[in-house]
């Protein structure tokens, strides 16, 4: 894995309670490294959100949280949320403008460019998701997968760094994930991913974490963990399926290699 | 689910609809302002207004009638507010009847002071149907912006239009949810249920709110929102904007 200068994200030691006491983190340690690709997993309320609020510091918990080699203080909240685009679960909380278009160029306007710049943008973002021409269209008459998909691209019109997205694939049926899935995979950026399927993650994801009542359990390769049957099982994966994934993956990574 | 319970005839064709919004909400603004400005007694300007009206309908390509239609939302609240006053006694009887119970009698004054509240109502609601009917409400709400409507409001109008489907959606979930379980209670033991749900609306959309918001700073968001432009006046608008003289002469002539 990369050098040292190439960390991107790095978390010492976060808690972070809710204004109720709740406890959501707990001494979090995580590295990432450019160009990685995560998969945070674990179960409901396991505090996978709440971790990945963080990254642009929608939350600030205890602890040290540098990214982009910029400690998580308010004064570069600014420059930190410009390199980390963060796609929330729910379309409807992401898309709040009246039209696609200001939707995806919210974010390029709010960093100041230039009118003909951030019209390029939000075509460029648009055919990213495979929505072209959508810009007129309003919100709430997409299908959920165009708003998924739309919401993808309000962050991608602002050229992030990393990438973090909550369950992408959330209430999509197959055909939408998997549709989902070719267009995040051909995203270069680092990602951080949350999600339940495991498909997606072997699919997108070179390293998975295990989050457990707000604490990190395991952190480990894809690969590892596509064998580990003690571990996926314990949090309810099919071990058989992941087997089979393994297997077909090896497989098509030789027949590339020949 | 699909929505288009505001603006359901926005996405006509028509040389109306292609106008500039704010050409649009001055001309429609006029004819409210001339048409509340005018005395009850100067029939030609209503007749000429009401005209005026009916043609723009008929240029925008919209139906008429439908749009009649919606006007009965004014009904109830007109009721209310008119329902006495053809009977104020202050001049000479216009006519009266005998209930049985005593007197009632109208007067010509009160007459003619519910036909002014009658009419005036009437053009304004229609002008403003017309409007919307004619724009969607995006630029509806760019064109007021650019007109020297604060910031803040058209902010929040348009928040509202965007989550007003959201909170309609919301509120036929819950009402589902309910009926499938509540059946054959009485109406007095649902309003506690109303209650609830009113409740569980308000907190629903609260936490909406906070994380549209937090999704707004995660995007930049500092507080103002940068503002897009429209394009220039061009003949159409300048032409469209010629009917505002034209209202300003007829008050004139005959108000």
């Amino acid at each position: 894995m990369g050098m040292k200068s190439d960390r991107v994200i790095e978390i010492d030691h976060l808690s972070y309670d809710y204004p109720d006491g709740t406890s959501a983190l707990r001494e979090i340690d995580l590295e990432v490294f450019r160009g990685e690709s995560i998969a945070i997993l674990g179960p409901n309320g396991a505090g996978k959100s709440t971790l990945l609020y963080h990254f642009n510091g929608t939350f600030i918990g205890k602890g040290k949280v540098v990214v982009l080699g910029l400690p998580l203080i308010k004064e570069n909240l600014k420059e930190i949320r410009r390199r980390v685009g963060l796609v929330f679960q729910n379309p409807d909380d992401q898309l709040f403008c009246p039209t696609v278009h200001d939707d995806v160029a919210f974010g390029p306007l709010n960093m100041g460019l230039e009118e003909k710049d951030i019209r390029n943008r939000v075509e460029r973002a648009l055919g990213m998701v495979g929505l072209p021409g959508f810009e007129r269209r309003s919100a709430h008459h997409l299908s959920e997968g165009e708003k998924k998909r739309v919401a993808l691209a309000t962050v991608l019109a602002m050229d992030s760094e990393i990438l973090a997205l909550d369950e992408p694939t959330d209430n999509l049926d197959p055909a939408g994930s998997q549709a989902l899935i070719e267009r995040i995979r051909q995203i270069g950026q680092t990602k951080i991913i949350i999600t339940h399927h495991l498909a997606l993650a072997m699919d997108l994801c070179d390293r998975a974490v295990f989050l457990q009542a707000g604490r990190k359990i395991e952190d480990l390769p894809m690969e590892k963990l596509l064998q580990n049957r003690d571990l996926l099982e314990r949090f309810g994966f099919d071990a058989d399926l992941a087997q089979w994934m393994y297997e077909r993956k090896k497989k098509a990574k030789n027949q590339n290699a020949k | 689910m699909r929505h288009e319970f505001l603006d359901h005839h926005s996405g006509v064709e028509s040389p109306v609809h292609h106008l500039d919004p704010r050409a649009k909400v001055l001309v429609f603004f006029s004819f409210i302002f001339i048409g509340v400005s005018t005395p009850p007694h100067s029939i030609p300007v209503f007749m000429i207004l009401v005209a005026g009206l009916i043609g723009i309908t008929w240029v925008a390509r919209l139906p008429l009638l439908h749009l009649v239609k919606k006007l009965l939302v004014l009904l109830p609240f007109l009721l209310m507010v008119t329902a006495s006053i053809p009977f104020m006694k202050k001049d000479g009887l216009a006519g009266g009847y005998n209930l049985g119970l005593g007197g009632l009698s109208l007067s010509r004054s009160g007459l003619w002071i519910f036909w002014n509240v009658l009419i005036k109502s009437c053009l304004g609601v229609f002008s403003v149907i017309l409007l919307y009917s004619t724009t969607t409400f995006p630029q509806l709400v760019k064109g007021l912006e650019r007109l020297g409507t604060p910031r803040v409001f058209t902010v929040l109008f348009s928040f509202m239009y965007r989550y007003s489907f959201l909170l309609v959606d919301e509120i036929h979930r819950m009402k589902r949810a309910r009926d499938s379980r509540s059946f054959g209670r009485r109406w007095f033991w649902q309003l506690k249920t109303l209650g609830h749900m009113i409740g569980t609306l308000f907190l629903r959309s609260f936490h909406r709110a906070e994380r549209v918001y937090g999704a707004m700073l995660s995007r930049g968001y500092q507080g103002t929102l940068p503002g897009v432009s429209l394009k220039r006046f061009g003949l159409g608008e300048y032409l469209f904007l010629m009917i505002i003289p034209a209202l300003l002469v007829t008050r004139l002539l005959w108000g």
